[in-house]
């Protein structure tokens, strides 16, 4: 069970509902922010960030860092998310278990890592450079995956369990993830949640999916289905409370649906352990 | 396969969506390949998409998506973040459509907005600051946000028309050059069509900084009365609208 402070329920800010976290004190205990979105040199957004920032603490979510790419960090990137961190002074910093980029080329998509012993060195080493710059520890999310590998060596939970053994990383559960990526490569969800290190999941995000042709597709323009409010539950029965937040990209409906889901999670993140025993029994 | 092979291996198949790159990413990944092709160009077609409005409503939707569709192939991405990844279009578009200019410029004006839009910030220069300059000496600093380009269309009047939603004037090369300014003043970005004379001044101050140089170089082409003259009212002109922010 994670020993961390408990940071409570938040949502991903979205332009489509800034002014209501200006005007309004929403009901909320964080908010999200994609990194990139601020990493900029001026102007509105980081201005707005800022007023938010008084208003509410932020975790920076970032999609860029590509931890998992064998040429190694992005400088130029480190240098300017350490600047954006040290001035908005975040709960959490996180990135996705993925690469985008290789040769000056970037796919600004979150790219699946083969589970190898090769890999996890690398991507070991990018996050120990990453924490260093940034002088803090990053969280890792498990990614969305839609492709296998022939050669790969470990599973995904044991890829990130050694990772975070190995570099003191946190992690980001996104639980609408690992049901995606669980369907699309027929594994058991529940060994993923019993494979990660108890005391070292920090963060969960909540998100919807949809369905593709043979595959689940990872697109966060639907609410959170029951399947993953399950799962959910029992990763929070698991791992105590854990920061939670919903994420919604495409699609974004009214704040207030939003915070309707949040309530939901409000209320699955309080049935303890010994509640669901007791109910079960 | 090593990592890094592994890797090239997967962008030349995001790039070239190639059965021969496909195969060599193994029997088991080739399911969830053409999600990640969807993905990847999906992408890069809604960034191009949703940084040029007004170049799509200009030319067609369908025109803009085979354009977009040229970039995306001859074009992939570098730079780590998405943003920058509109910087080339108005190449692409005056290279897909060289006898109308006002399709590139109005790519230019789409893409200045947004870089002006989140320039550094830059207080403007406060009056009391110029109370003792030495003019002979000073060299001004003008605002990060400016971005100027050279106009030889009515590109200017066609943005402006569809972006309030108003019908666009026919497209038209002007009679003479002008130049166009956007900047930003404090968070409202501003763009301001210009006589050539006043974007070259404009260019030169950028380049040197010399305030005493540019009065010598509109001295140069107006003489001296008319180039001194001028000199004053471009300098009281660019101090109201903040585009100097500070002096040396």
């Amino acid at each position: 069970m994670s020993t961390s402070p408990f940071s409570g329920y938040g949502l991903g800010l979205r332009k489509e509902h800034y002014q209501d976290f200006l005007e309004t004190r929403v009901a909320v205990d964080f908010v999200e922010v994609i990194s990139e979105n601020f990493m900029v040199d001026g102007g509105q957004p980081r201005h707005i960030l800022r007023q938010i920032r008084e208003r509410y603490p932020v975790a920076l979510h970032g999609v860029s860092m590509s931890v998992g790419s064998a040429d190694g960090l992005d400088s130029a990137y480190l240098k300017r998310l350490k600047a954006l961190v040290d001035e908005i002074e975040p709960l959490f910093v996180s990135d996705h278990l993925s690469w985008s980029r290789i040769d000056h080329f970037n796919s600004h998509d979150l790219l699946p890592v083969p589970y190898t012993d090769e890999a996890l060195d690398l991507v070991c080493d990018n996050i120990f450079r990453a924490q260093d710059v940034l002088g803090r520890t990053l969280l890792l999310e498990n990614p969305s995956s839609y492709l296998a590998f022939d050669g790969a060596s470990m599973t995904e939970w044991e890829f990130i369990a050694a990772m975070s053994r190995r570099t003191g990383c946190e992690l980001l559960l996104d639980v609408n993830n690992l049901f995606v990526s669980a369907s699309n490569h027929r594994f058991d969800a529940l060994a993923f949640l019993d494979g990660l290190p108890t005391d070292r999941v920090r963060q969960i995000h909540l998100a919807g999916h949809s369905q593709g042709r043979e595959l689940l597709i990872d697109t966060h323009d639907s609410p959170i289905c029951a399947e993953v409010w399950a799962l959910y539950t029992l990763a929070m029965t698991r791992f105590g409370p854990l920061a939670t937040m919903i994420e919604r990209d495409d699609r974004i409906p009214p704040l207030a649906d939003l915070l309707k889901e949040l309530d939901i999670a409000r209320t699955l993140g309080a049935l303890d352990g010994r509640a669901c025993s007791r109910s079960g029994a | 396969m090593s990592l890094a092979q592994w890797q090239r291996e997967l962008r030349n198949w995001l790039v070239s969506a190639s059965e021969e790159s496909a195969a060599k990413l193994g029997a088991t990944a080739q399911a969830g390949l053409p999600v990640y092709q969807n993905n990847y160009r999906a992408q890069l077609l809604g960034c191009l998409e949703e940084a040029f409005p007004q170049v799509r409503a200009w030319i067609g939707a369908e025109a803009f998506f085979t354009a977009a569709v040229t970039h995306v192939d001859q074009h992939p991405p570098h730079a780590w973040t998405l943003d920058a990844y509109p910087h080339g279009f108005a190449a692409t578009l005056a290279t897909l459509f060289p006898d109308n200019p006002e399709v590139h410029e109005l790519a230019w004006i789409e893409r200045a907005l947004d870089e002006s839009f989140v320039a550094a910030d830059a207080e403007p220069l406060p009056m009391e600051a110029l109370a003792n300059v030495d003019w002979e000496a000073a060299c001004l600093r003008l605002t990060p946000s400016l971005r100027t380009c050279a106009l030889t269309s009515n590109a200017e009047p066609i943005w402006s028309a569809l972006s309030e939603g108003l019908p666009p004037p026919a497209p038209e090369r002007l009679p003479e050059a002008a130049g166009l300014l956007v900047w930003r003043r404090q968070l409202l970005v501003r763009l301001r069509s210009v006589e050539a004379l006043e974007h070259q001044a404009l260019l030169y101050l950028q380049e040197s900084g010399s305030f005493s140089g540019l009065c010598e170089w509109l001295v140069e082409r107006l003489g001296e009365t008319a180039g001194i003259a001028r000199a004053g009212s471009l300098l009281a002109s660019w101090l109201g609208a903040e585009l100097i922010v500070g002096v040396d």
